[in-house]
């Protein structure tokens, strides 16, 4: 008898005795009793000021480093050389520009990471006469890596140039000011540059779409939660889920829990899910199918122009394209905004309530209560998450979204925003400097499989490469650092799987983990890195709100088994070419970690401690100094004097550029959608909401991929404490589980002409019908027949881009489900 | 007599408070002295192409709730299992035979059977950390400080003395030192229209 059997009773004893509920539902909310009667709004408590372990040889700070969006100091307790015990933040309060920056369900697994089996313990270099992925591996000296990665990165520049060399994304080191570098930019940088990308997997339409309404070159961000809590009266989450994406207790979860509690500030939640921000913060939940905001969007526009409830003066004063008045020269009539939602645009369609709830699967009665709610409770706080602009429209979709908030005339304005994601005090101390790129051509974050794969065939105009008209050779050398790029959280996880381990393509690979990830397994060399808990760094804030800070990540302990920090893997090979000198300037990890701070950072920040002092300080937190974040206020106040960077200075709702990339841009797929737009127009794509409905499909089901407490991204996700916490499983609206015979906790196949997977589900009424969500970030576990058993839904998303991004479109699937 | 707070209306289900409990106690996979269970229930209203959820969730993060009348101190048949002065429930590791009454008497399945050590084990609200002054590891490690702890009558004054809601058990049954603020479609014991959500991991 094992461990396995008892904690399989253990479980089902649990579940039996808790209360009668008994699986399966089917009686209303609206029975449900409301409890008012309860004074208080939770725990105030402040933390007394523990000390863990009374018997631990000392306590140092650390972080944890993912890319969750937030970032978190925990104190990491050592006793004998290992690290004991992870204890939390212990400074700050629970005030909204004091808090303290607890650490969440990931970074309290901390030394289960440090400590895990999984840790890669020596270089390693794959058996000579076996293929990529064979899992074959001979362990070599430092020496011998050092060497051979040296040797490669020659031969690539000698043979195909700089251009050929490429650092693929990777965020499970993620903003800390040194080790997210390791230095790899730097040293390719000394040696000639490298083939760089734009935007990245987390906002790639939103990030480049942006330009073109609002003239930002990133996403352009809205008013903070911390704004709307002091100024605002409603707060719109529109595929925004704070509660789930950005975890940290110093962060969202607590600002917008913060929002909830504050009297007179409503908050809608649109999301097709269900989420841990629905059941805490909405007021009132909307769910379109994914893919459709913009049609949601237009429904509402309509529904607030019929009614005359727009903001006519701010769209005339600071916009144009929104009617034919106010339109850019050179270009055809009837080509406004509100010329395609009265059905005079080419399409001749009106864009009533009921049209966008045909596409939308929302009641057109909430859709018209919501354009008047809108209207009625300025001002208003429309704050997109990522989800909507992570779909083959996913441009127009975010660009909607700003719109709404241009037709409400919120833009600038104190509880009012830009439609942009939730605005922060960006962090204002130092990162690594990687020097200057020489390079000058970039493909898109999600480019690299095809820069492998056909190179040189890729164009500006039909790839997105910037910075020349094509590429030369493609990538011919591959680095992967801190990511699992390679193995599952790319897309089409079997097709790149074929790409890569075709060995006349790319002809190295490296990755270096401290996990023996899926991307290790296809690599040509592994190079063991440590963890932050063994090396110096420095953690700044990220996503946060308008409370800013800096980490002290202390080297806590010596580096694991054959490990080595990044930076000291560059440094030996920088020597290997000669520029030990000009990468190291003499530093080393802990040196730069002081340089930057007592050069940069200390100036930078009013009050920021010193490097020694930050090792017992810990955590140093600094407000934005002009209150709460209110973007484009500047450009709210004086239009004239504060123009934006867009061709007209305004904002662009009928954009002439993408007017003219609408002529221009090619799409010889002829994929449903694939096309550019000048207005923010709803655009049905392949496998969207709608063919996902015509009768007879042969995948009907939307599947989405929300970010999953058990990890961040793929990062922690081989961690037993959290899958045992937090295990895959797939969502599956309970209506179209009994369509198809399963219940919840039956293994149930995904499947579409991409791959298999097969999972446990999890059937809720807590996801729409029609939708399923498979939650990213899992690690592939493919068997012998090519079915993942995993649950990582990059084995279903596909390898094709979006219009104008280039970029990734992960929630833009169909797969159909059935029992195994 | 201590007890634990918990607040509905502020958890997200993360689980840092389970985490940060078996990282402090070492304890293995399988065994977690504090779990969190989602209750969930209603539907949607499918009305041709359109549908209308009327849904609702929310998560009750549990310990020990160290009761009044802890079953699991009746059943013992070794007296391992104890009430200390402070009325906290513990298990004496030097008495525990890991016949597991216990574990089949509490209604919470509060008490534990570790497999590596062969006896029961179970949270104490972190008694060491109690005798230096510090607050039990899972309360501080709340990201959404859903969770308090202290003298049960303190904490009634303060927080009300709600704590019969699905899916938790028949409060009668051990009268738990335990306060629970409703989350606002909190469903009263007994008269519960859902069901538990996440049976894998508790």
């Amino acid at each position: 008898m094992g461990v396995g059997f008892l904690e399989q009773d253990l479980r089902r004893r649990s579940f039996l005795k808790w209360s009668s509920a008994v699986a399966g539902s089917g009686a209303l909310v609206g029975a449900a009793l409301s409890f008012t009667g309860i004074p208080g709004v939770g725990s105030q408590k402040v933390a007394a000021a523990g000390d863990g372990m009374a018997d631990a040889d000392r306590t140092v700070w650390s972080a944890c480093v993912v890319n969750c969006g937030s970032r978190c100091p925990i104190r990491l307790q050592i006793k004998d050389g290992t690290v004991a015990r992870v204890l939390p933040d212990n400074t700050g309060d629970d005030t909204l520009f004091n808090r303290q920056i607890r650490a969440c369900v990931r970074g309290r697994n901390m030394r289960q990471r440090i400590y895990s089996p999984d840790r890669i313990k020596a270089p390693l270099k794959r058996r000579e006469g076996t293929e990529r992925g064979d899992g074959q591996w001979d362990e070599i000296s430092w020496d011998e890596a050092f060497d051979l990665f040296a040797e490669k990165l020659k031969y690539t520049i000698d043979t195909y140039g700089n251009e050929a060399i490429f650092k693929v994304y990777g965020s499970g080191v993620w903003n800390a000011h040194l080790g997210t570098s390791g230095g790899w930019g730097r040293l390719f940088n000394l040696l000639g540059g490298y083939l760089g990308y734009y935007s990245n997997y987390s906002y790639s339409q939103i990030g480049t779409i942006t330009r073109f309404h609002y003239g930002n070159p990133d996403e352009q961000i809205s008013n903070s939660f911390e704004d709307s809590i002091k100024h605002g009266r409603m707060l719109v989450l529109w595929g925004n889920n704070p509660q789930e994406t950005r975890m940290s207790g110093g962060g969202l979860v607590f600002t917008s829990l913060e929002a909830a509690k504050t009297d007179g500030l409503k908050i809608v939640v649109v999301d097709p899910r269900h989420s841990d921000s629905v059941s805490l913060l909405a007021d009132e939940w909307i769910a379109p199918r994914p893919g459709t905001d913009a049609a949601l969007v237009a429904g509402l526009v309509h529904h607030l122009v019929s009614n005359n409830l727009h903001d006519q003066e701010f769209l005339d004063k600071y916009c144009i394209g929104f009617d034919e008045e106010h339109m850019p020269p050179g270009v055809p009539a009837n080509a406004s905004y509100r010329s395609y939602i009265e059905g005079k645009g080419p399409d001749g369609i009106e864009k009533t309530p009921e049209w966008a709830s045909r596409i939308t699967g929302v009641p057109t009665q909430v859709i018209k209560n919501f354009a008047f709610e809108l209207a009625a409770t300025k001002p208003v706080n429309i704050a997109q998450g990522w989800g909507p602009q992570r779909h083959a429209n996913g441009e127009n979709q975010a660009r909607a979204i700003y719109l709404l908030s241009n037709v409400l005339g919120q833009v600038g304005i104190p509880g009012g925003g830009t439609g942009g994601r939730e605005g922060y005090h960006w962090p204002l101390t130092q990162w690594f400097p990687d020097g200057e790129n020489k390079v000058p051509v970039t493909i898109s974050n999600f480019g690299w499989t095809d820069a492998i794969d056909r190179g040189p065939e890729l164009t500006a105009t039909k790839d997105g490469i910037r910075g020349a008209d094509r590429l030369n050779v493609g990538i011919k050398f591959m680095l992967e650092y801190g990511g699992n790029m390679l193995a599952s959280q790319h897309a089409e996880n079997l097709k790149t799987r074929e790409i890569l381990r075709d060995q006349s393509k790319c002809e190295f690979i490296c990755v270096v983990d401290n996990q023996f990830t899926g991307s290790a397994e296809l690599a040509d060399l592994v190079l063991p890195d440590t963890t932050t808990a063994e090396r110096w760094d420095l953690a700044p804030s990220e996503y946060t709100g308008d409370m800013a800070y800096l980490i002290m990540c202390e080297k806590a302990i010596e580096p694991l088994y054959d490990s080595r920090p990044a930076y000291e893997m560059v440094t030996e090979i920088s020597k290997r070419f000669g520029v030990q000198q000009e990468f190291t300037e003499g530093r080393d990890l802990e040196g730069w970690a002081r340089y930057l701070h007592e050069e940069f950072n200390r100036k930078a920040v009013p009050g920021m401690p010193s490097f020694d002092e930050m090792k017992s300080v810990g955590v140093y937190r600094y407000v934005n100094p002009e209150g709460t974040t209110v973007a484009l206020k500047s450009f709210r106040d004086d239009p004239a004097a504060n123009p934006l960077a867009t061709p007209s200075g305004k904002i662009e709702i009928f954009s002439a550029e993408l007017y003219e990339m609408s002529q221009k841009w090619e799409f010889p797929g002829g994929d449903k959608g694939d096309r550019v737009t000048p207005l923010p127009e709803y655009v049905a794509t392949w496998e969207g909401a709608e063919e996902a409905r015509e009768p007879n499909a042969k995948y009907p089901i939307q599947l989405i991929g929300h970010h999953y407490k058990a990890r961040t991204h793929s990062t922690y996700g081989n961690l037993t404490n959290l899958q045992e916490a937090h295990p895959q499983m797939v969502w599956l609206n309970h209506l179209d589980a009994a369509d198809r015979g399963i219940a919840d906790g039956d293994t149930v196949e995904l499947f579409n002409d991409r791959g298999r997977v097969q999972i446990k589900a999890k059937v809720t009424p807590r996801i729409m019908p029609g939708v399923a969500s498979l939650p990213q970030g899992a690690w592939m576990k493919v068997d012998a027949a090519g079915v993942d058993h995993g649950g990582s839904v990059n084995v279903l998303s596909r390898l094709h881009p979006a219009p104008v991004s280039k970029g990734n479109c992960q929630h833009t699937n169909l797969v159909q489900i059935k029992k195994v | 007599m201590y007890g634990f707070y918990f607040d509905q209306t502020l958890c997200n289900g993360c689980k840092a408070c389970q985490i940060a409990c078996k990282d402090k106690h070492d304890n293995p996979i399988g065994v977690n002295w504090r779990r969190v269970v989602e209750y969930t229930g209603g539907s949607w209203q499918v009305d041709g192409e359109t549908a209308r959820p009327n849904v609702f969730s929310y998560y009750t993060s549990m310990a020990c709730n160290h009761c009044e009348d802890p079953i699991c101190v009746t059943v013992c048949p070794t007296t391992a299992m104890t009430k200390r002065e402070d009325g906290t429930v513990y298990v004496d590791q030097s008495k525990c035979v890991g016949c597991r009454y216990c574990e089949w008497a509490c209604p919470y399945s509060a008490p534990q059977f570790n497999a590596q050590t062969g006896h029961m084990s179970k949270c104490d609200l972190c008694y060491d950390y109690r005798q230096t002054g510090q607050d039990p590891a899972c309360v501080d490690a709340c990201p959404a400080r859903a969770l308090d702890w202290g003298p049960i009558e303190e904490l009634r004054a303060k927080y009300g003395d709600q704590n019969a809601f699905e899916p938790l058990p028949d409060p009668s049954i051990t009268r738990p030192n335990l306060v629970i603020k409703p989350h606002r479609d909190a469903q009263p014991f007994g008269h519960g229209t859902g069901f538990i959500a996440n049976r894998q991991e508790i």
